[in-house]
Formats: C-alpha cells, sequence, structure tokens
C-alpha cells in the first residue's frame, strides 16, 4: 500500500501552519515554545517524506540534526523561561513588555 | 487508484467508530443504572488514603525543570547512540573515534554540571554552615 | 574509512577553537573566585591562535569532508574578519564581566563556541552544515544576551531574541525542506545543478526559497523582520551587543551570499528584486527608526538595520564588483560598530546610562574616548578619511555598476538623513554641559587596545582602503 507523498506534504504544512498560528495567538510562554516544536517537528516530516520520494538518506540525516537543535534550543529556552520567572513571577507574554519598540 | 486507497482505511474507520460506540456505551449504562449516593467522603479526592493536602496544581520546584533540562541533553545522546550502534561493523574505527570524541564532549558538559552543583539535590551541609 | 589531514587542516581554525572553549569549560569548576579572569586569557590565546591558523586552510584551500566544507577565498577572508572580531570582543569584556560581577568562563565559552558556528556558516557547502553552523550561533548567542540573570531586561532581550530567532529557525528549516524536496539535494553546487538543468519542482523550489529568504531575513534583521532588534540590542550586555552586530551579521551574510550565489543562482531572476525591494525598506525603517532615539544602544541598533540595508544594495547588483564590495563594507562596518559599542559600555557603568543625554559634555570628562566616537560615528555616516566612506562609495559604485540608479539615490539620501542623528550625538558631545555627577571612571588598559586598534582601523580604511580591497576582490565568490 502506497500513500502518496502530497499527503505527507499536506499534513505537514497543516501542523506548521498550526505551529505558526499557535506562536502568534498564545499568550502563555510555555505554550509558545511548544508550538515551536511543532512547527520544526512538521519539518521533519517533510523531510522524511522527501527522503522517501527521492530515495535519499540525506533527508532523514537531517532530520536526526534538527531533533538535536530542537532539543538544544529546547533546554536554552527553558532556563530562558526560569530566569524570566524568578525575576518576575509570570510567564504571560504581554506583561514581559518594558522596553517598547 | 484514489478509490483504492481510500478504502483501505475503511477498516480503520470501523475500529474506531465501535471503539468510540462501546466506550461512550459503557459511560452511558454506569450513568444510567448505577445507584448515586454522594456523601463528602465518597466526593473528597483519594489520596492512597491519606487526608488530601492542599491543592494539586501548585507550582513544582525550580529543582525539577533543571532536571528536565539536563534530561533533555542527554536524552538526545541515546539517539546517536543507537544509529552508530547499528552500524557499528561497517563504520569500524572511523565511527569508534568520532563516537569517542562525541562522548567525550558531553562528559564534559557532564564534569561542568557537576562540579557547579546542579546534581546536588539538597544543599550540602557544609554550604548551610 | 578515515579523514585525510588536509580535512583537518581545512577546519583548523574551528578545531583549535573547539578545544579551547572546551578547555575553558573544563578548567573554569575548579578555578577559585579570584582566578576566574584566567578563563578571559585562555579565550584569548585560542582565538589568537585559531586566527593565527587560518593560514593553514589559506594554504590548502579545497573540499573537506565530502564536500561538506569548502575552503576558499571567500571562507578565508570571512574566518580573518570574524575571527578579529571575537578577539577585540574578548579583550572588550575583560573589565566589563569584572565590573558587573558576571560569571567569566561561560561568557568566554559561549563566545568561542559561537565563533565555531559562524566559521562553519562561512565555509559550509551544504545546507546541514550551515544550518548546524546558524544554530550554534543562534543558541550561544541567546545565552550571551540573557547574560546578567539578574536583571529584568536582560531576561526580556533573552526571551524576544529566543522565541524569534527559533521562529526564525523553523521558517529557515521549512524551506531547507522544500528546497531538498524540489531537487533531491542539499549539497549547494547540486541544488544549483538540478535547478539549472530545470529538473525537480520549480514551485516548490521557488517556495523554498521564499522561506529560506524570510528565515535569514530574520537573523539579518531586514525590514519587516527587524523588530527584535532594539529591544535586543538594548536589554543584552554591552560587549555582546558589539558582537551581535559584527559577527553573527557578517556569518549571516556569509551563508546567505553563499546560499543565493551559488544554489539558487539559476533563480536569480526570482530573486533579485525582493533583495532590492528590501534594501529600500530596510535603510528607510532603519534611519527613521534612529531619528526617533533617545538610547544610544538603541540608536545604534536602528542604525545597524540601516547598515544591513547599505549592504544588500551591493548584494542586488548581483555581481563580483558588488561581493567585493560587500566584503570590504563588513571590515569597516565591523570595525566602527565594535568601537563605538565599546566606548558605550565603558561610559554606561552597569548599563545604567544609556541615553544620549548621558554623553553631555563627555568631552570635557574624557576628551579621547569623545575623539573616538566621534572618529566612529563620522564613519558609520561615510564621512572622507574613514572607512565608512570607501565602504559605501564601493557599494554605490556596485550599484551603479548594475544599473541600481534608483537604489543608489534612495542609498545617497538616506546616508545623508543619518547623519542627523550621529551628528546630534557628536553635538551633545562637545557643545552641552554635562549634566548630572557622572564619575570620570579611568578607561581601563584592555579597552584601550581595542579602541587603538579600532580607530586605527577605521582611519587606515579611509587612508589606505587598497591592501583590504585587494583581499576582497580576490575573494570573491566565483559567479557563472
Amino acid at each position: 500500500m502506497h500513500v502518496p507523498l502530497s499527503y505527507y506534504l499536506i499534513l505537514s504544512a497543516i501542523l506548521f501552519g498550526l505551529g505558526v498560528l499557535g506562536f502568534l495567538l498564545k499568550r502563555n510562554i510555555i505554550a509558545i515554545f511548544m508550538s515551536l516544536e511543532l512547527m520544526l517537528n512538521a519539518v521533519n516530516l517533510s523531510f522524511v517524506a522527501f527522503s522517501y520520494a527521492w530515495q535519499q538518506i540525506s533527508g532523514q540525516i537531517f532530520v536526526f540534526f534538527v531533533i538535536v537543535v530542537a532539543a538544544a534550543e529546547a533546554a536554552v529556552g527553558l532556563a530562558i523561561i526560569i530566569m524570566i520567572f524568578r525575576n518576575r513571577a509570570s510567564l504571560n507574554i504581554e506583561r514581559i513588555n518594558l522596553m517598547k519598540l | 487508484m484514489n478509490q483504492n486507497y481510500l478504502s483501505s482505511y475503511v477498516p480503520i474507520l470501523i475500529y474506531f467508530l465501535l471503539a468510540m460506540g462501546v466506550a461512550g456505551a459503557i459511560m452511558l449504562l454506569s450513568w444510567l443504572i448505577g445507584p448515586r449516593k454522594p456523601t463528602p467522603t465518597k466526593l473528597s479526592p483519594y489520596e492512597c488514603g491519606m487526608l488530601p493536602t492542599g491543592d494539586a496544581r501548585e507550582p513544582f520546584s525550580v529543582k525539577f525543570y533543571l532536571v528536565a533540562i539536563l534530561f533533555i541533553l542527554f536524552d538526545v545522546e541515546a539517539m546517536f547512540l543507537i544509529v552508530w550502534a547499528v552500524v557499528l561493523r561497517q563504520l569500524g574505527m572511523y565511527g569508534f573515534i568520532i563516537m569517542s570524541i562525541f562522548l567525550f564532549l558531553l562528559m564534559v558538559g557532564f564534569v561542568y554540571e557537576w562540579k557547579k552543583g546542579v546534581l546536588d539535590w539538597a544543599p550540602r551541609q557544609s554550604r548551610r554552615g | 574509512m578515515s579523514v585525510p589531514v588536509t580535512d583537518l587542516l581545512r577546519i583548523l581554525p574551528e578545531l583549535v577553537l573547539a578545544v579551547f572553549g572546551t578547555l575553558i569549560v573544563l578548567v573554569e569548576p575548579f578555578l577559585r573566585r579570584t582566578q576566574k579572569s584566567l578563563t578571559g586569557y585562555i579565550a584569548l590565546i585560542g582565538a589568537l591562535l585559531a586566527l593565527l591558523s587560518t593560514l593553514a586552510p589559506a594554504m590548502y584551500p579545497g573540499p573537506a569532508f565530502n564536500g561538506l566544507v569548502l575552503v576558499d577565498g571567500f571562507s578565508i577572508f570571512f574566518h580573518f574578519l570574524l575571527l578579529m572580531i571575537t578577539t577585540l570582543t574578548i579583550v572588550a569584556s575583560f573589565r566589563y564581566l569584572e565590573r558587573e560581577g558576571l560569571p567569566q568562563g561561560e561568557f568566554y565559552a559561549l563566545l568561542l563556541f559561537a565563533t565555531i558556528g559562524m566559521g562553519l556558516m562561512a565555509s559550509g557547502n551544504e545546507l546541514v552544515l550551515v544550518f548546524l553552523g546558524l544554530e550554534t550561533v543562534s543558541i550561544a548567542t541567546y545565552v550571551l544576551v540573557g547574560f546578567r540573570r539578574t536583571e529584568v531586561r536582560s531576561n526580556e532581550a533573552a526571551m524576544k531574541y529566543f522565541l524569534l530567532g527559533s521562529f526564525a529557525t523553523a521558517f529557515m528549516l521549512y524551506g531547507i525542506a522544500l528546497l531538498f524536496g524540489a531537487t533531491g539535494t542539499t549539497f549547494l553546487p547540486d541544488i544549483a545543478r538540478q535547478l539549472a538543468e530545470g529538473g525537480g519542482m520549480r514551485t516548490l523550489a521557488l517556495m523554498g526559497m521564499g522561506l529560506l529568504f524570510v528565515g535569514l531575513g530574520f537573523k539579518l534583521a531586514l525590514v519587516p523582520f527587524q523588530a527584535w532588534v532594539p529591544d535586543v540590542y538594548e536589554g543584552a550586555p554591552t560587549p555582546v551587543t558589539a558582537f551581535l552586530s559584527a559577527g553573527p551579521k557578517a556569518a549571516v551574510l556569509a551563508a546567505f551570499l553563499r546560499i543565493f550565489f551559488t544554489a539558487l543562482e539559476p533563480l536569480s531572476g526570482s530573486w533579485v528584486w525582493v533583495i532590492w525591494a528590501t534594501a529600500i525598506l530596510t535603510m528607510c525603517i532603519g534611519n527613521l527608526g534612529a531619528l526617533m532615539q533617545d538610547n544610544i544602544k538603541r540608536m545604534l541598533a536602528y542604525s545597524s538595520i540601516a547598515h544591513a540595508g547599505y549592504i544588500l544594495i551591493a548584494f542586488a547588483a548581483h555581481s563580483e564588483l558588488g561581493i567585493a564590495a560587500v566584503l570590504f563594507y563588513l571590515v569597516a562596518y565591523a570595525l566602527m560598530k565594535l568601537g563605538a559599542f565599546s566606548i558605550v559600555s565603558h561610559v554606561s557603568a552597569g548599563e545604567a546610562h544609556q541615553s544620549i543625554d548621558d554623553y553631555a559634555g563627555l568631552h570635557a570628562r574624557h576628551p579621547l574616548l569623545a575623539a573616538c566616537l566621534t572618529v566612529f560615528l563620522l564613519s558609520l555616516i561615510g564621512i572622507p578619511l574613514t572607512g565608512g566612506f570607501f565602504g559605501k562609495l564601493y557599494i554605490f559604485t556596485a550599484g551603479i555598476d548594475a544599473n541600481l540608479m534608483g537604489l543608489v539615490i534612495v542609498g545617497v539620501v538616506n546616508s545623508a538623513l543619518s547623519a542627523a542623528y550621529y551628528l546630534r550625538v557628536v553635538k551633545v558631545m562637545y557643545m552641552s554641559e554635562p549634566q548630572g555627577n557622572l564619575a570620570v571612571v579611568p578607561v581601563p588598559a584592555s579597552l584601550v587596545f581595542v579602541l587603538t586598534l579600532t580607530v586605527l582601523g577605521t582611519i587606515g580604511l579611509g587612508v589606505f582602503p587598497s591592501p583590504i580591497l585587494q583581499f576582497a576582490q580576490q575573494s570573491v565568490l566565483p559567479l557563472p
């Protein structure tokens, strides 16, 4: 049984779009953070699908590196979130507005 | 081909509906048939027979987040190790050296966090005084 | 399978930096509180050795690691530039970290690691490596921006930088995924070959290119993706601001140039006008924003946005002359930005006095400091006898050469406009009476060293531009 490539791509695009929406609409830093992870994983899905379609292993190798980078980003992001929480005791993004544009 | 392709999902759809139906039916039946005599003891949350102590939704200690951060990093290490283990024989000495460097760098990180006292769960006796 | 020695020689600067960075991380926890400044010297030795070892890839250019790394003149030029920036940043941070009571070892280690990432971006010939390099820089700088842990503004800057940076990364990755999907490879020359032969899926490649542009544009702070810059530059510790405005910017530009001029060259008809429009927007918004600032760090942040716009003129020229102009401009720009921010970091002790009014009467308190800042500001305007003048001249020449008259006119008008806010600082320094009781803090020796080098460099480029210009001309990417 064969699932066409376009199905994976559409799913990946939908997931990426959901991530973007979550990033723009959510107000809690942790939720924004989860939206970012969703975006990265949507990209991973595209990579694997393309990798299968082209029969090229390099797409899958890229996924490994994306996972590692996502983990490192998550660690740094969590650390920044803790730092903010310690100093302000709030994770609402609208209250983090000391500097104006 | 498209027709075929979609029809291959029909069993999954049937299974899905069946599972939902059974679960829903059981909940509905227990709600319809079961006797209800609420008492304060029955309504209180169950905590291993102890009396409940406060709300469970209070913030966790920051220590847990630190452990989570460290876990994420060392967790990903396993991903590379498994990939390497699968092709261990083909890569031979070259792969071994590369992985050794990788693990050495992780060990450096580990030594760093250890010396910085991140792993001390409770404050050290000597530091208190 | 084994690694040829030449492969290792070709990434020698990165190896040296990695060894020294790791060394700092290993040594730091074992040092006493009073010995922590030792890590700064280790970092300085590491950066200088890396600078020296750039001669190795310069002598043995060529591809390494199955073409993953490509050492050519272009990457060598950027290695020299980036390592110079790192070295100067390390020296400029010596006193700053002690004064602000910040952890030292981590700071220097992160700087070195960020430099590894920048080096890899400059020589990466594969999208995987470019991506990894970019992320190494980004993650290290996220931490550096939030380095003043107890300071709320620094926290806020770190969070904004992190969130928008990761957002940009996701877009860039999606772009890479679509390019991979369109061509079946992430190797830059192969992408170019596929696209030139009309193979692969054109629409998919165009979409990927667009997303890649958005991602890189975010990192490079091009309008309309510049919103994070003023906040991050203001909240970050000033030496980090200096580093951010010079180093990662140059490295991202290196990757930008290499990807668009190598892999996406066959699609150049579709991206040149995008660069053209972005250049105009970036110059205008950057300069208009800078006009309205009272905080000197924010003013310099907007000015760096505007300068990215000037650089895009040369990018849009789409010629070897344009690339040479970009390279020369980056050197001049790095020198003046590093110098200006070093002075800001000295004057605004405790990051408290950042207002332009705090520079009132600076010439009475620190005549030399005021003179140095004046040189940098004049160079940022592009007054003759400074590096900024020749930088802009070459960029506009490249623009005229490529028949981009409209773009060049906008650039010249913007340069004139920018004089207003730069000269305002000069006026405040020389014409106004000192306000309040700002103490006269003696300038530390490390800062004197940095300022001497940057002032000499800025004036030197303005008087004898030809050596660097020749180096830049020899280092351009070959265009078909």
